[in-house]
């Protein structure tokens, strides 16, 4: 009989203490209170940024888009872009204190489109195409003084110095690479390196990791001598504006009427974007040029297939990156060369209750994305760099001063070296 | 003669331009289009889950806020009220007392309060909490695990990706959406 009771008794503690468990684990029972002990409220706060306030920086994106472009190819005042580039440093920078931000948000893209479990919001998603819409139309006026990285860039440009022609094309290869590998490392859920290394968000929360400000100070040192080193050497987003713009519906134009060739904006530029009328230059022979473009031509598939060997043969330590697989990997040396897991990642994992099946399948699904998707990467790079060298051939005849449409970034400076009326303008 | 020579060129760039356009526009409106089929009108931010939590300290070192944005909570309703806290006191002391080199915080940052007999009341000044996770893993190894970590919104930056959460060892950092941005832990006698 009494073990009969000890049994029901158990049977029915079974599920209070299987319960427990659940919930972690209660050693100790819940004081009785005597002294009419009342438990203290537990509240952490709310976000001081609610929902709305996203749509409002919507809003104010596309307004200060449309100011910006209005400043740039109507008004044609650079003051105009100046203070609008401190209003977009203070509310998309200070304010809003950076993310997300344009050109991050091509990551969370990369992930919606190709990652698994993301849904991308509504506010990141326009943060990512309006600026794209507006350059198409416009040119890239979102560079001009509406990111708050290039404003940041532009009110710091003090002593702009001209690169040479040649450093600036060697590199402007840089962003390519930055772009492909963090559209890669998105779309594989493994880090957003854009956001990593954003060497201006430190100061924009005044506060940030050691090397961060290292490289933010540096670079904004650099900025007082080279004009906007990170749109023109590493911004990913730009190499995407640039194209974009080089298409653009409208454009800002160096004179307001009919330029008179008087080469004094020859030099007003200080991301070299100005190119020259070459009317009276003696235009390459047509053969030449013809022989060097169909050469650049065909080196365009040499290139991408070198590409996509070269790159795609580095997808193992491209992997590595990631933590599901660097994880996977030091379990596996651990089980069978008997490399002793000891990081923290193994630690958790070996208490987590995640299978080794899991993990092993997860690193053999993440290692096929990274195989196929350095292969693009590299195809992509063989291919930018082919239609690089291949636009070295074009020779275009210019009969007046035009900006370049991609390199431009809208700022206006050129504006002032014009000595063009814009009452001279034919209709 | 002249004219027409010059003209050409200029268009058949500008026929260029208008056919690249619309050929850039067109991935442009696809994938956009796709993506704002299966967009979300919330927002996420970033918060952890206090049952996948480590406790290994990351927490403290890796946010790009100094202090971490991640603050300690207190689930009273999960608290025994001991007196000998493994939250609160550091492990191997002599006599159980409130002195700095009895306590367990870097900071100092719990408060004891005596209640009743045999009942001490442990609250968290949030000010001095950097986030470093040593009295919630004294609570969850000794105590019934009622103090844990939470990303405080009021100071946390929202970052795109949470330097935290890329060097989490059990990954128990997520996206959350901005309408209820707290993964609380609720208490037994609730």
């Amino acid at each position: 009989m009494r073990r009969l009771l000890l049994i029901l008794l158990v049977l029915i503690m079974l599920p209070a203490v299987w319960c427990d468990t659940l919930n972690g684990q209660q050693r100790f029972p819940m004081p009785e209170f005597e002294s009419g002990y009342e438990y203290p409220e537990h509240v952490p706060p709310p976000s001081p940024r609610g929902l709305a306030m996203e749509y409002i920086d919507v809003v104010l994106l596309v307004a200060a888009m449309s100011l910006a472009a209005w400043f740039a190819l109507r008004r044609r005042s650079r003051n105009g872009i100046i203070w609008l580039g401190v209003f977009s440093v203070i509310w998309f920078g200070f304010v809003r204190e950076g993310c997300v931000c344009s050109i991050g948000s091509l990551q969370n893209v990369s992930l919606a489109l190709f990652g698994t479990g993301y849904t991308i919001p509504l506010v990141v998603l326009l943060f990512f195409v309006l600026p794209l819409l507006f350059t198409l139309a416009f040119g890239r006026v979102f560079c001009s003084a509406v990111c708050p990285l290039g404003a940041l860039q532009e009110l710091t440009s003090v002593w702009p110095v001209k690169v040479p022609q040649r450093v600036e094309s060697a590199l402007s290869v840089i962003p390519y690479l930055y772009l492909a590998l963090a559209l890669l490392f998105a779309a594989t859920g493994s880090t957003f390196i854009i956001c990593r290394y954003d060497p201006y968000v430190g100061f924009f929360r005044l506060s940030a990791p050691f090397s961060m400000l290292i490289f933010g100070f540096l670079l904004l040192a650099a900025g007082l001598f080279i004009y906007r080193p990170y749109c023109r050497f590493l911004c990913p987003y730009g190499v995407i504006l640039n194209w974009l713009s080089r298409f653009s519906g409208k454009h800002l134009t160096i004179t307001p009427a009919e330029c008179i060739d008087c080469r004094l904006c020859g030099d007003a530029c200080p991301t070299n974007a100005i190119l020259p009328s070459n009317s009276e230059e003696k235009l390459q022979e047509r053969r030449k040029g013809r022989r060097l473009f169909t050469l650049s031509l065909a080196l365009i598939p040499i290139l991408m297939v070198a590409g996509y060997f070269i790159v795609g043969s580095s997808y193992y330590h491209l992997a590595s990156v990631n933590n599901d697989v660097s994880l996977a990997r030091e379990i596996r040396a651990w089980q069978e060369h008997q490399v002793p897991a000891t990081s923290r990642e193994a630690e958790a994992f070996m208490s987590s209750g995640r299978t080794y099946e899991d993990l092993f399948t997860s690193e053999a699904r993440l290692t096929g994305k990274f195989r196929r998707g350095s292969g693009y990467v590299g195809l992509f790079l063989g291919l930018s760099l082919g239609i690089a060298l291949l636009s070295t051939s074009l020779r275009e005849r210019r009969t007046e001063y035009l900006p370049h449409r991609g390199r431009c970034v809208s700022c206006a400076r050129c504006f002032e070296y014009c000595p063009v009326k814009a009452e001279n303008r034919k209709v | 003669m002249e004219d027409k020579r010059l003209l050409k060129p200029q268009k058949r760039r500008e026929f260029v331009r208008n056919a690249g356009r619309i050929a850039l526009l067109l991935p442009i409106g696809y994938y956009g289009g796709a993506l704002l089929k299966a967009t979300t009108a919330e927002a996420w931010v970033w918060q952890i889950d206090p049952y996948e939590c480590g406790q290994c300290g990351r927490c403290e070192t890796h946010c790009v806020l100094t202090p971490s944005a991640v603050k300690c909570y207190h689930q009273y309703q999960m608290c025994g009220y001991c007196d000998l806290c493994g939250g609160y006191l550091r492990q191997g002391i002599r006599n159980i007392n409130t002195g700095a080199e009895s306590q367990l915080c870097p900071t100092g940052a719990i408060k004891r309060t005596f209640i009743e007999d045999p009942y001490f009341e442990y609250t968290i000044i949030e000010e001095l909490c950097i986030g470093c996770a040593k009295c919630v893993k004294g609570c969850a190894d000794f105590g019934n695990g009622s103090l844990y970590l939470q990303i405080n919104h009021d100071i946390c930056v929202n970052c795109n990706e949470c330097s935290i959460a890329r060097a989490c060892p059990p990954q128990a950092i997520k996206r959350v959406p901005l309408s209820e941005p707290y993964l609380l832990k609720e208490g037994y006698g609730e």
